[in-house]
């Protein structure tokens, strides 16, 4: 009995803060806009089976016609996996490093990795705006020194939106690989260099494959939230960067298209729940790996 | 018969494979290998013994070149190699964690180092294969690591070390992480292994049964210095000091004064109210010089009565320690000293003839003991 209650509470948990707003959500999808509170039609105030009438899949239709929509989600899936990537090679040495330095000093540098956490993301981002800007600090430091000529244009560009979700995100990268790192054995590394070879031979073949899982993990923490990323892409991109975010956003508050808006939300659910299983299998097998 | 002994240290025409030559490793102000020369030959199982920071694994890490000698030379077959790095000499190492690597099956670990040579798949699969036969792995190829018993990962870790024909095999407390039944076990097959294989073998461990059972020849360490390198019997029967005597199994040392009685006869004083203790000995000792006798406690007999021995010593068991096949009484003397006896137990134990608080003589021969100056 107690063991059926313990069971109970996470799926409970799941039930009602996940299944009956995906639920809401669905519903919203598949109604139409209308000019009232809620701005949408059918609602429940008409009947249960009427409103079930009513409901149709127009608000999908509609997303394949525009091309607007594909094309945002193509270029998030794109934006995510470039910042994935950037933040993998930007992540790795930094785990690398950490895990090579003397144990005294280790907490201390996982410690600077996870103390950006400790403010607000968005004063974070709006930072990188007064940093980025053509008379932020980044510009007046390259013409001070005379590397350029004229500030360059970083701010609203995609630049910018790499930029920042590489730094956004680099904790998420950095910790898994660690902890990967961390436990390896460095007696494996003296033996792939006993039995011939050189450090950089030795670090592909032994270092990379054994800390694969922490790169696979690092990799989904960053690609899953920066493909939906919103605050970013609005914050630092320009006019030209497309992100499914940003279009979601806008049919919700600006056109108040709740429908429509739920439709996007809908796909790009479908979109991510490939790469969160993945993910999911991937910890499973590492934790049976463990065992 | 002489010529079918193997002793290459014993035969001045025969070059060693190894050779230290005045070498030193500090780690800071640490001094790790204190001025160390040793040669080791081919075809040797040669173990370095001592207890732990005493510096042997040191002194293997510089063979497998992941330490460099702060001064002096190791020559490897004639060729100096404190430099050349892990990867670029004919040694190979077995570690004392295994070092398996956990991502690759059993048989790839065996390959690792013969695909790094580049040579031909065929080539690798027939030596790949005569390992695991050599090891008795051939059910196993195909496992990770982690899906094996301890024992079978020792012998993975062997035949991956052996994989690349070294010249020179490492084996850094190789049986350290097994049960001791199978410790023994694989102490044999060890050396029935180096023995198939011709290559020489140095081992490292802190267990002076294990390095007595493999060992052609055994270099005891401490502090960084080789105290004395030699055959396992002579260790055992004639350690050079005080030291090796008691690191090398149980011994009863008895410290006194020298005096030269005859012809390498000594009598050793060692209490005012005790007869010297007789000992003949070859080392040259200066009457009134301080010296310990070592004598084994099986050398020491036990007897109700006192026996007409060279030496002979009443005293009163103080404790007895059963082993089973053994029996040590440690027997305290009436100066306050404690010997150790060791007889066999050849009777039932409800037989046993001694007990504790019993008045009894401990004796042994002129022979029996070593005189130790240091």
């Amino acid at each position: 009995m107690r063991k059926l209650v313990v069971i109970a509470v996470p799926y409970a948990w799941l039930l009602a803060l996940f299944l009956v707003p995906f639920g809401i959500v669905l519903k919203i999808a598949l109604s139409d806009i209308a000019l009232a509170i809620p701005p949408y039609t059918p609602t429940f105030d008409d009947g249960l089976w009427s409103m079930v009438q009513q409901l149709d899949f127009e608000n999908f239709v509609f997303l394949t016609e525009d091309d607007l929509y594909w094309k945002a989600y193509l270029s998030s899936l794109l934006i995510a996996s470039v910042s994935t990537v950037l933040t993998l090679m930007v992540g790795y040495p930094v785990a690398y490093g950490i895990a090579r330095a003397p144990e005294d000093w280790r907490p201390l540098l996982m410690m600077l990795i996870i103390l950006p956490f400790w403010s607000s993301f968005l004063i974070r981002v709006y930072a990188w705006v007064g940093i980025l800007s053509s008379e932020g600090y980044l510009n007046q430091v390259l013409v001070g020194l005379g590397f350029i000529d004229a500030p360059l244009t970083i701010l609203n560009t995609n630049t910018a939106v790499y930029i920042g979700i590489v730094y956004t995100y680099l904790p998420f990268m950095v910790l898994p690989i660690y902890a990967a790192l961390d436990r390896l054995d460095g007696s494996l590394i003296e033996a792939a260099e006993d039995l011939g070879c050189s450090r950089t031979v030795a670090f592909w073949l032994v270092t990379i494959p054994l800390s694969r899982n922490g790169i696979i993990a690092g990799c989904f923490l960053v690609f899953i939230p920066a493909l939906g990323e919103f605050v970013i892409p609005s914050l630092l991109g320009g006019s030209g960067t497309l992100m499914i975010g940003k279009v979601l956003f806008e049919e919700f508050f600006s056109n108040r298209d709740w429908p429509v808006a739920s439709a996007v939300a809908i796909i790009l659910l479908i979109i991510l729940i490939v790469p969160i299983i993945l993910f999911q299998r991937n910890q499973q097998r590492q934790q049976e790996a463990g065992q | 018969m002489s010529e079918c002994v193997f002793a290459p240290w014993d035969d001045p025409n025969e070059s060693p494979l190894i050779r230290f030559e005045n070498v030193t490793k500090r780690f800071g102000d640490f001094i790790a290998i204190d001025d160390v020369s040793l040669d080791i030959y081919e075809r040797e199982f040669f173990a370095l013994l001592g207890p732990s920071g005493c510096g042997k694994t040191t002194l293997m890490r510089m063979l497998a070149g992941f330490e460099e000698p702060t001064t002096g030379r190791i020559d490897l077959a004639g060729q100096d190699i404190a430099h050349v790095p892990p990867n670029r000499r004919a040694v190979n190492m077995m570690f004392q964690s295994y070092a398996l690597f956990p991502h690759l099956s059993v048989w790839e670990n065996i390959a690792f180092g013969l695909r790094r040579e580049k040579r031909a798949q065929g080539e690798i699969a027939a030596r790949v294969d005569e390992m695991l036969r050599l090891t008795r792995l051939e059910k196993f190829a195909r496992r990770k690591p982690h899906q094996i018993s301890g024992g079978q990962r020792q012998r993975v870790a062997l035949a991956r070390a052996l994989a690349k024909a070294p010249k020179l095999l490492l084996l850094d407390e190789p049986l350290g992480a097994l049960d001791k039944k199978l410790r023994q076990d694989t102490q044999f097959e060890l050396m029935d292994i180096q023995e198939k294989t011709g290559t020489t073998f140095v081992i490292v461990t802190h267990d002076q049964e294990e390095a007595m059972t493999v060992a052609s020849r055994i270099a005891v360490m401490d502090e960084g210095r080789i105290i004395q390198v030699a055959t396992p019997d002579v260790i055992y029967e004639a350690p050079a000091s005080t030291y090796v005597a008691d690191f090398i199994g149980d011994v009863n040392l008895i410290a006194g004064t020298a005096r030269l009685s005859g012809d390498g006869r000594y009598d050793i004083t060692w209490s005012a109210n005790q007869t010297p203790l007789v000992i003949e000995s070859q080392s040259d000792l200066t009457d009134g010089q301080s010296c310990h006798i070592a004598i084994r406690p099986e050398k020491v007999a036990i007897h109700a009565e006192r026996p007409s021995a060279d030496n002979a010593v009443q005293g009163k068991v103080l404790d007895i320690a059963y082993l089973g096949n053994l029996s040590t009484y440690h027997v305290q003397l009436p100066t306050g000293e404690v010997l150790k006896a060791q007889t066999a137990n050849t009777r039932r134990i409800s037989r046993r003839s001694f007990s504790w608080e019993d008045t009894v003589w401990v004796s042994w021969t002129a022979t029996a003991g070593v005189l130790l100056s240091q």
